[in-house]
């Protein structure tokens, strides 16, 4: 059904243009440092840590989480952009499946935030959290869990858009409210009532939490809020649906 | 044997016909061009040949394969260059033609040697690793006819493949197609509005409003006209025009400052008998053979060059998810 060719030579382009458009490269090494610098620092005295911890320590698995969202849905622009351009009819009078061109795109999308945030979390132990080897690659199938699911989301997204203009709506409606109600910048218990319950919906809020897991553990007051068992059951859950949804609504095409 | 069978094929996009029920076929090895104005219907065939659109009604057949059937049996048997460009801009030339290889699943091997044999043939062989984006339009043309042609597909469609680009450009391009045409010696299916580009086709079906209105070789449909047109200019046009109304029984035409025209058969040896008939001095004549914008204007009554403005793009397959 796949012709792994096709996906690698999907996956392939888009790391090309990845490394080629320098703009895309200064921003994705500056956001999350940003983040990291001014807003963390800014909100580190505002917010009562309970004790001795580190608001920058903990809003790190947020701010991977953040990069990943953005990489992710960034990436699938790609798909509106090659239908604005012309380049995805190329690929779609190839002697593929509409199936393993949802899979390449899906793939590569998901590869690129990885590799973003891996690189991120090379930031970490500068920040106070303790991390070796094995964290490190329990962090890297999470973060590959987490990328799949908001790379898949982002293609749902981008079958439905017709032009790069709705993006912008995308970003303002669904993507930014989904950073700020994910437990990255604060605890979810932390939040008043309606706001806690629309988090809980909220699938990045999972992936977060298993950052979580892994970079802060159980104990204390910043750290982890749900079961880690919870969490990969939501988000591959979701990536699933997700990744059937964008795939019919390829084919239809 | 042919290749392409289309069996009463309709479209219609929101209840408008853009297509109303098209039959021909094309025979292998035959350059098979589809003549007519914007809107015609021309693309929008094209894209069910293709399978990148569905049809509403009607057959259609690419090398015995079911177009509705079996698009993907299709696609292996085609190659398609685009009205517009559809290359990526950020790669370079080798890196587009390797997407098309390994899309079309071709060995690693034979994709080296098929690459540089295409980039050979259209002479990009010295640009293969510089960027698209810094190409010219005709430089993009030539690598997009490349890239359709690269996994040696039994058909190549060209969709306006000249559109956009200025005549010298153009007429290169065209030596390209012919001479990749005879190396490769696959059929062509074109659509065009230009009439030079139509001369040079085996095969052209003329269409308007989304019907053929004629399908022949350009001789012969140029021959149905039987006739040429003379125009001609004397010292006395309106006393020019009632003797050859009344010497030869021809229907003229006579245009304020311009002069006389009229359609006469075996137009060379009448003008010998017309310049004896005529009383009054004649300043010129001028004959002209009958192009193809002849028979397209005899059969629709109107010019294909008055449509010409700029391209539109009826039924994008690219915005398919509305």
């Amino acid at each position: 059904m796949f012709a792994y060719k096709a996906i690698y030579v999907i996956v392939l382009r888009e790391f090309t243009r990845f490394f080629r458009q320098r703009g895309r490269l200064v921003v994705t090494v500056a956001r999350p440092l940003i983040w990291l610098g001014i807003v963390g620092a800014g909100f580190s005295g505002l917010v009562d840590t309970g004790g001795d911890e580190s608001y920058l320590k903990f809003i790190m698995p947020g701010i991977i989480g953040m990069t990943i969202l953005f990489s992710s849905v960034f990436s699938t622009i790609s798909v509106v952009w090659d239908r604005e351009f012309g380049f995805l009819r190329e690929m779609l009078v190839a002697p593929v499946s509409r199936t393993t061109i949802v899979m390449g795109k899906l793939f590569a999308g998901s590869a690129l935030s990885v590799f973003q945030g891996a690189l991120l979390l090379l930031v970490a132990p500068v920040l106070g959290v303790e991390l070796t080897v094995v964290k490190y690659l329990y962090m890297l199938l999470l973060m590959i869990m987490v990328s799949l699911s908001m790379t898949a989301m982002g293609l749902v997204i981008a079958s439905i858009l017709d032009s790069l203009e709705g993006f912008n709506v995308i970003m303002n409606f669904i993507v930014l409210p989904m950073f700020f109600l994910s437990g990255a910048l604060y605890p979810v218990d932390s939040l008043p009532f309606p706001l806690d319950k629309v988090t809980y919906v909220n699938p990045l809020c999972y992936g977060v939490d298993s950052f979580k897991h892994i970079l802060l553990g159980t104990k204390g007051t910043l750290v982890a809020e749900l079961p880690l068992y919870l969490d990969i059951v939501v988000v591959s859950l979701f990536t699933a649906a997700m990744i059937v949804i964008a795939a019919i609504s390829f084919s239809r095409k | 044997m042919s290749i392409i069978e289309v069996i009463d094929l309709k479209k219609s996009y929101d209840g408008k016909e853009a297509v109303r029920g098209v039959s021909f076929s094309v025979n292998e090895g035959e350059t098979f061009g589809f003549l007519g104005p914007n809107g015609a219907g021309k693309t929008t065939t094209i894209n069910i040949l293709c399978t990148l659109l569905a049809p509403t009604s009607g057959r259609a057949t690419v090398s015995g394969i079911d177009a509705m059937k079996d698009p993907h049996g299709v696609r292996t048997q085609i190659g398609l260059v685009f009205q517009e460009v559809t290359l990526d801009n950020e790669l370079t030339a080798y890196e587009n033609l390797k997407f098309h290889c390994y899309m079309y699943g071709m060995e690693r091997r034979l994709t080296q040697e098929r690459i540089a044999e295409m980039l050979a043939v259209v002479g990009l062989s010295d640009k293969a690793s510089e960027r698209v984006k810094s190409f010219s339009g005709g430089m993009k043309r030539r690598l997009e006819i490349a890239r359709g042609l690269l996994h040696r597909p039994r058909v190549l469609f060209l969709d306006e493949p000249t559109l956009g680009l200025d005549p010298q450009t153009r007429s290169h391009v065209w030596d390209y197609i012919s001479e990749l045409k005879r190396t490769e010696g696959n059929t062509v299916f074109m659509t065009t509005h230009y009439m030079d580009e139509a001369e040079a086709c085996d095969r052209i079906a003329i269409i308007d409003n989304g019907r053929i209105i004629a399908l022949d070789t350009p001789e012969a449909l140029k021959s149905s006209l039987r006739g040429d047109t003379i125009y001609l200019s004397t010292d006395d046009d309106r006393l020019a025009e009632r003797e050859i109304r009344e010497r030869f029984g021809l229907e003229v035409k006579n245009i304020e400052k311009k002069g006389l025209s009229f359609l006469v058969e075996g137009g060379e040896s009448f003008i010998p008998e017309l310049f004896s008939a005529l009383t009054v001095g004649i300043k010129s004549v001028n004959l002209k053979r009958p192009s193809l914008d002849d028979v397209f204007l005899h059969l629709t009554g109107k010019q294909i060059r008055d449509e010409e403005v700029a391209p539109k793009r009826p039924g994008r397959p690219g915005n398919m998810n509305r």
